[in-house]
Formats: structure tokens, C-alpha cells, sequence
């Protein structure tokens, strides 16, 4: 369910399973601890947890460690329920926006006193902003249905009362106001008529939480959205009146991860510590399909297909994003060229090169490029947001880089605007004629910028992934799957050979054929068959790989030399002393252009089609191993 | 479930909520013999329990429990 997205905060990863005992590590941390806190924090934590994080952040605090990047912020909270819940996930999540949250809680319905005296608590305590955090229950909605006049002076006296709270909090303790609109209750008394029959509570509501944004458009005080949040997530699963009338909770605890997120958002917006960057990846997550295989004509991105419709919305967010001041970018596996195709030629494509500022396609890994990219804008890798469906490479821009903000996805691209939506990356407190300037502020050329060095340990990353590979030689079960990557695949490809199912048929059934089909597990899920190889005998001893290919969602995981180390062996066991292996170039291919000679093949000509023929002596060849286990099947039933 | 069961996943959620590994729920224990066990507390418990269990309760039933004993026969009661 959609809700869900919402409940759970489903953009951020899980908590690790450890999360207790890393929480009480924390306390024999010194240097790392601002960085190790938010990092437990930038987790999917349920309350339970932020209140363990948020005592951590307290004690430490408190003993006066430094938090370190982490930026002080004192809240003070008034409100007319019980805040003891609240408090604590305000402080766990703002670590996770970079904020090193301290809160100043009143006592219990204490509103209107405390802020109107001078020395009480919150007007004495120096607070950055106070959260005025009253439901609708604390307010004297209470008036004859029917009568326009009893609901007017309804509506004003709420209005005055909240005026003077604001008029006091800032005349005596110059902080900001953050104020709540007020999620109304599920129930109604008429039914639809509520909304339209002046003195209703429902048409109270709206009329204070209309006449509440408009009274602060244009004044130093924020408005925090709580009605348009529990509308969101449900007004009945919102409200939970046992949880009121046993606790006097405002909203039901499910929901304090996400309120708290919604806090400290607009308390990082007011820092400088939202996002300005969107860095896209493009295949299966701007548009469906892979454009290096699937080409122009099979990518989907169209209006009238869902799977297009879905990447159009992503589309379309990024448009809008762009045009209230965020940057775009792409960060894409692909060549350059290829890559800029749609934004170029594809009719239906709403993201054009002219939106993006900078370019980077290349087989780099992308913690690489984010970084490359970050420099090139001068803005810090922590305003930087990647979107990209493939967990592998989420998870290792989260390991290298973790400042960028990288959402979690769901399945279904349905849902990847929604979710990046969810995520609120780019809250803002204000919105300014400068903000609706910034896109001609760059240069949107969609300019490449050079990489420098490796922004990381990628090799320690991809032995986390817990890879094992699984070699088998054809079989009637793979072989349609066989057939499905010889002719789709275009990139990874080094002689782009196409044949029937009969063909592959043909292959597994020839007993001087040696045939591989490889699948690929990681710690991710299983990527299924990832890589095809036949080699044929071409003289004495000698097999010349007719085919080689591999999907390109494994690059840079080093398959490939895995994939040489299993051919070896079998050559070796077939008695053959020589591989033989060709280029066939396309107008696609030219990623593999070097491969045989990053794997320590020796170019032996060229021939017609510019074809470059490589050799390789099976018995003194040197390849190195991958950090991935190896399963072997079905081998032993081939004829020796 | 088997009470064994209840008592098991209730000995994590206890640990969880109060912040305390050295907890083992037994049917005997009472607020009286967890420091950390106050009013506010209280709710979060029953907040975890009900979400972990998949269970609601009515502040009457919990209003009514003595210890954990009458609370694990409670969820016995619900989950099912």
C-alpha cells in the first residue's frame, strides 16, 4: 500500500541489525561521533529507536562532546498534548538532517503562559524556534452549526489567540514560530455538508488553517503543514482516539517517525541544510528499458504505456524541481553518446540536454562521478540526491559517499516519483525570485566533466556484496533466456552474433562446443543469467570464443575475469592451449573495445571490418580473481 | 501462539523499550521492579506490544493488568 511509503519512511534503508549494540558503542566514540550518529539516523528507525538515539544524543551533548558536522539547534515546544513522545524522535531525526537537536519541553498545556511571560521556561531559554505544536482540540472550535456570525467570531477568537501566542514567543524570546496547521477528525456531523455549513468543525478548520498560512506568507515564522500530512497518510489512521484518551498522544505513534521528519526538515531548511542537487540515473529509472540494448525505439518512455507513464512522471518531478531551483544531473552506465540519445531524439521525452548542467555517462563507478559533479557546481556533497533503481549501486555511493541522500525505491516505477516526493530532499521555508533565476545561473549545457581519482574503496564495497557466481554449461531449461540476452544484448557484446533458439540448441548439443551461461547473487537479490560465452574449436588445440556477453547491471563487479578463469579451466581440461578471441565493433560495442586486452590477451591483426582478432595462451595465462564465490553445475554430465 | 512464545518476543520488546538487555520477563514482574518503567513508558510499551503482536487494546483492559502474567494471558487472549 501507498501509505506505507509514507509510514514507514520505505526511502530510507533499514536500521542494521545491530542497531542496539552500535547505539551503545556510541558512547566510546569521540572523533566520528556526530558522523556515526547520523548515520544510525539516516536508517527507516521507529520510534522505539529514536528514543535510544535521541538519549545517546542527549548524554553526549550533555557531557559536552562535540557533534561534530552536526549543527546545534535549540527548539522549545508547547503544546497541548502529551510531547514526552514527540520530543525524543525530534531529536534522533534531526541528526539525520544534520541537526544537533536540543529541546526545550513546557509543561503540559501551558501554552498561552509561556508565552507571554517573559522568564518562563521557553522565553528564557534562548530557543532558535519554538514548535507550536496545538491540535484542534487545545482551540475553542466549538459553535451553532448553521449560524455564519458565531462562525465568524469562532474563527477570529482562534485566530487572536494564535496571534498573541506568536506576538508574545517574539516579543520576549525573539524566536521563530513554527506553527501547525490542524489535522481535522475523521468524524463528521452531517456528513458532506460539514464542509460547507459555516460553525461545522470541519468548516472551522479549514477556514483557521486557511486564515493561519495566510496570516504567516511574508513574515519570519514557518508553517508546518500537519493537516496536509495527516491527509496524506489518512485522517483515520491518523487520529487514534484510544491513543488520546489513554495518553493524550495528538496523532497515532505510528506516525511520530514521520511528523518528526517533517520537523526537522523545515529546521534544516532554515540552516542552509537542504538539497539543491538531483543527480538521475537514466536507464530503468528515467526511462524503462536499457537504451544501449533496447535502443530508441525500444526504451520506454511514451505517454499510453504504464511502465512509460511511470518513468514520465519521474520525468516531470525532475522538471518541476528544476524549475523552483534545483539542479539537475545524470549519472548514468553508458556510453556518451548513446546515452544522450532520447534527451536528443526520442519525441516523448520531457528532459531535455538544455535541463541538465552536467552530463556524466561513462562506465566509471558513480560515487566517482557524484563527487566529479559536486566539485564542478561548488556545492557540497551533502546537498547532492541520487535517484537510481539498481540497489548496487545505491548502496555503494551510501558506503563511499554518505553524505548524498540516496533514496530506497520500490519495485514498481509507479511509485519512484511518489517515494522521491515522499523523501522532501528539498524542503524550503521560502521561495524567491533568485530560486526561479537559478537554472539560467549554470550553464545547462549537460557539460562532462573529467574524473580525477577514485572517490573510494570500491574493491572493499564489492566484497560486501557477498557475490556468488554460478557457471553452468547451456541447458534446455536456460536456453530461451540464452537466445533472449544473444539478441538483445548490444553493449556488453564483443561480437554481436545473433542465433536462433535452434542455434543455442545446436551449441549445447555439440560436443566440441564448450558453452557457459553464468548467473549472478549478491547481497541484493539475485540478478538471474548475466553472461553467455561458446567457444568453438577453430584448429588443434585451439577454441575461438565465438561469443561473449554480459549484462550490463554487473559492470565494473569483475564477471568478466571470473568468467575468463572458467573458461580457462575447461580449456585446460579439454587439452586446448590457445583462445582465440574477436572484435567485431558496432556502432554500440565500443565499451568492450579493450577487453581483451585489460584481461591480458595479445592483438594478433586486424582484419576486414576493422575486426581485432586477440590470443591468449591458455597455460600461462594471469587472471585475477574477484572477491566472489564460485558454484559450479552440471559440468561432470558432459562428454569428456 | 504458545504463552513460551509471547514470553520470548516479550523479553525482546521489554529490552527494546526500557533499555535494559539484563531484563527477562517472568509473570511476576510488576512496574515496581523496573526502573525505568514510568507512565510515559507505560504507553510506549503497550504501543510496541500492540504493533508487534499485531493486536489493539482498550485503555480498560490495560487499565485492569497487575502484572505481566495478566498482560501475556491479555495478547494470548488476542492474537490468535
Amino acid at each position: 500500500m501507498s501509505n506505507s511509503i509514507y509510514a514507514n519512511l520505505s526511502w530510507l534503508p533499514q536500521p542494521p541489525d545491530d542497531f542496539n549494540a552500535r547505539c551503545r558503542a556510541l558512547s566510546q566514540e569521540e572523533a566520528e561521533l556526530g558522523r556515526q550518529i547520523q548515520a544510525l539516523a539516516s536508517c527507516s528507525l521507529d520510534d522505539n529507536q529514536l528514543n535510544r538515539l535521541a538519549k545517546v544524543i542527549t548524554k553526549s551533548a550533555a557531557s559536552g562532546k562535540s557533534l561534530k558536522p552536526l549543527t546545534s539547534f535549540r527548539l522549545g515546544v508547547l503544546s497541548n498534548s502529551t510531547v514526552d513522545f514527540i520530543v525524543p524522535s525530534l531529536i534522533g531525526t534531526a541528526a539525520r538532517h544534520g541537526i544537533a537537536l536540543e529541546c526545550v519541553k513546557a509543561d503540559y498545556d501551558q501554552v498561552i503562559q509561556e508565552a507571554l511571560s517573559p522568564d518562563s521556561l521557553i522565553n528564557s531559554s534562548n530557543c532558535d524556534a519554538v514548535l507550536v505544536a496545538i491540535d484542534y482540540r487545545a482551540l475553542p472550535l466549538r459553535c451553532k452549526p448553521g449560524s455564519k456570525e458565531e462562525a465568524d467570531a469562532t474563527v477570529r477568537s482562534v485566530m487572536e489567540y494564535l496571534q498573541t501566542v506568536r506576538a508574545g514567543l517574539k516579543a520576549q524570546g525573539k524566536a521563530i514560530c513554527i506553527l501547525q496547521t490542524l489535522a481535522p477528525p475523521p468524524e463528521r456531523l452531517f456528513g458532506s455538508l460539514d464542509r460547507m455549513l459555516p460553525g461545522t468543525l470541519r468548516n472551522l478548520i479549514e477556514r483557521v488553517n486557511t486564515g493561519l498560512a495566510e496570516s504567516i506568507a511574508g513574515t519570519t515564522d514557518i508553517l508546518l503543514d500537519v493537516a496536509g500530512l495527516a491527509e496524506t497518510v489518512g485522517l483515520a489512521d491518523w487520529h487514534s482516539a484510544t491513543q488520546w484518551n489513554m495518553a493524550k498522544l495528538p496523532f497515532t505513534n505510528v506516525y511520530l517517525p514521520l511528523y518528526a521528519d517533517h520537523v526537522a526538515r523545515v529546521i534544516a531548511a532554515l540552516r542552509g541544510r537542504s538539497r539543491r542537487c538531483l543527480v538521475l540515473d537514466l536507464d530503468n529509472t528515467v526511462w524503462g528499458g536499457i537504451i544501449g540494448d533496447d535502443g530508441l525505439e525500444g526504451i520506454q518512455c511514451a505517454q499510453g504505456d504504464a511502465t512509460g507513464e511511470a518513468h514520465l512522471t519521474v520525468q516531470r518531478l525532475a522538471l518541476e524541481l528544476r524549475d523552483r531551483g534545483v539542479v539537475l544531473a545524470v549519472s548514468s552506465k553508458n556510453n556518451d553518446e548513446v546515452a544522450r540519445l532520447p534527451f536528443q531524439k526520442h519525441p516523448e521525452m520531457l528532459l531535455r540536454e538544455e535541463h541538465i548542467v552536467i552530463f556524466q555517462a561513462n562506465w566509471n563507478d558513480k560515487a566517482t562521478n557524484i563527487k566529479a559533479i559536486s566539485e564542478e557546481l561548488s556545492l557540497g556533497i551533502d546537498s547532492m540526491v541520487l535517484l537510481d533503481d539498481n540497489p548496487v549501486e545505491r548502496g555503494l555511493v551510501r558506503q563511499i559517499l554518505p553524505q548524498v541522500a540516496v533514496p530506497e525505491l520500490p519495485e514498481d516505477p509507479a511509485l519512484y516519483a511518489r517515494t522521491l516526493a515522499a523523501a522532501g530532499y528539498f524542503e524550503a521555508v521560502i521561495f524567491s525570485d533568485e530560486d526561479t533565476k537559478r537554472a539560467g545561473f549554470y550553464q545547462e549545457n549537460a557539460r562532462r566533466v573529467s574524473l580525477q581519482k577514485q572517490a573510494g574503496d570500491v574493491e572493499a564495497y564489492l566484497a560486501s556484496l557477498n557475490m556468488e557466481i554460478t557457471f553452468q554449461p547451456f541447458d534446455a531449461t536456460g536456453r530461451a533466456r540464452i537466445t533472449q540476452l544473444i539478441n538483445k544484448s548490444n553493449q556488453f557484446n564483443l561480437t554481436t552474433r545473433r542465433y536462433t533458439e535452434a542455434d543455442v540448441a545446436a551449441a549445447e548439443n555439440d560436443s566440441r562446443c564448450f558453452t557457459l551461461q553464468a548467473r549472478l547473487a549478491d547481497a541484493f537479490g539475485d540478478n538471474g543469467m548475466i553472461s553467455v560465452v561458446i567457444c568453438r574449436p577453430r584448429a588443434e588445440s585451439e577454441w575461438e570464443i565465438d561469443t561473449w556477453l554480459m549484462s550490463c547491471r554487473v559492470l565494473g563487479r569483475r564477471v568478466e575475469q571470473m568468467v575468463l578463469l572458467q573458461i580457462l579451466e575447461h580449456a585446460k581440461r579439454a587439452g586446448v592451449h590457445t583462445l582465440i578471441g574477436i572484435y567485431r565493433p558496432t556502432d554500440r560495442n565500443k565499451l568492450v573495445e579493450d577487453h581483451y586486452a585489460k584481461l591480458g590477451f595479445k592483438q594478433l591483426k586486424v582484419q576486414e571490418g576493422n575486426d581485432t582478432v586477440w590470443e591468449l595462451n591458455v597455460d600461462t595465462a594471469e587472471v585475477q580473481t574477484a572477491p566472489m564465490k564460485v558454484r559450479t553445475i552440471g559440468f561432470d554430465l558432459l562428454p569428456a | 501462539m504458545q504463552t513460551t512464545q509471547i514470553y520470548e518476543k516479550l523479553t525482546d520488546i521489554f529490552q527494546n523499550v526500557f533499555d535494559d538487555d539484563s531484563i527477562v520477563v517472568r509473570p511476576e514482574l510488576t512496574a515496581a521492579d523496573v526502573d525505568e518503567w514510568d507512565s510515559l513508558s507505560h504507553i510506549r510499551l503497550v504501543l510496541t506490544v500492540e504493533k508487534a503482536f499485531g493486536v489493539k487494546f482498550s485503555a480498560s483492559e490495560i487499565g485492569k493488568l497487575k502484572n505481566v502474567g495478566e498482560f501475556v494471558d491479555l495478547i494470548h487472549a488476542k492474537a490468535r
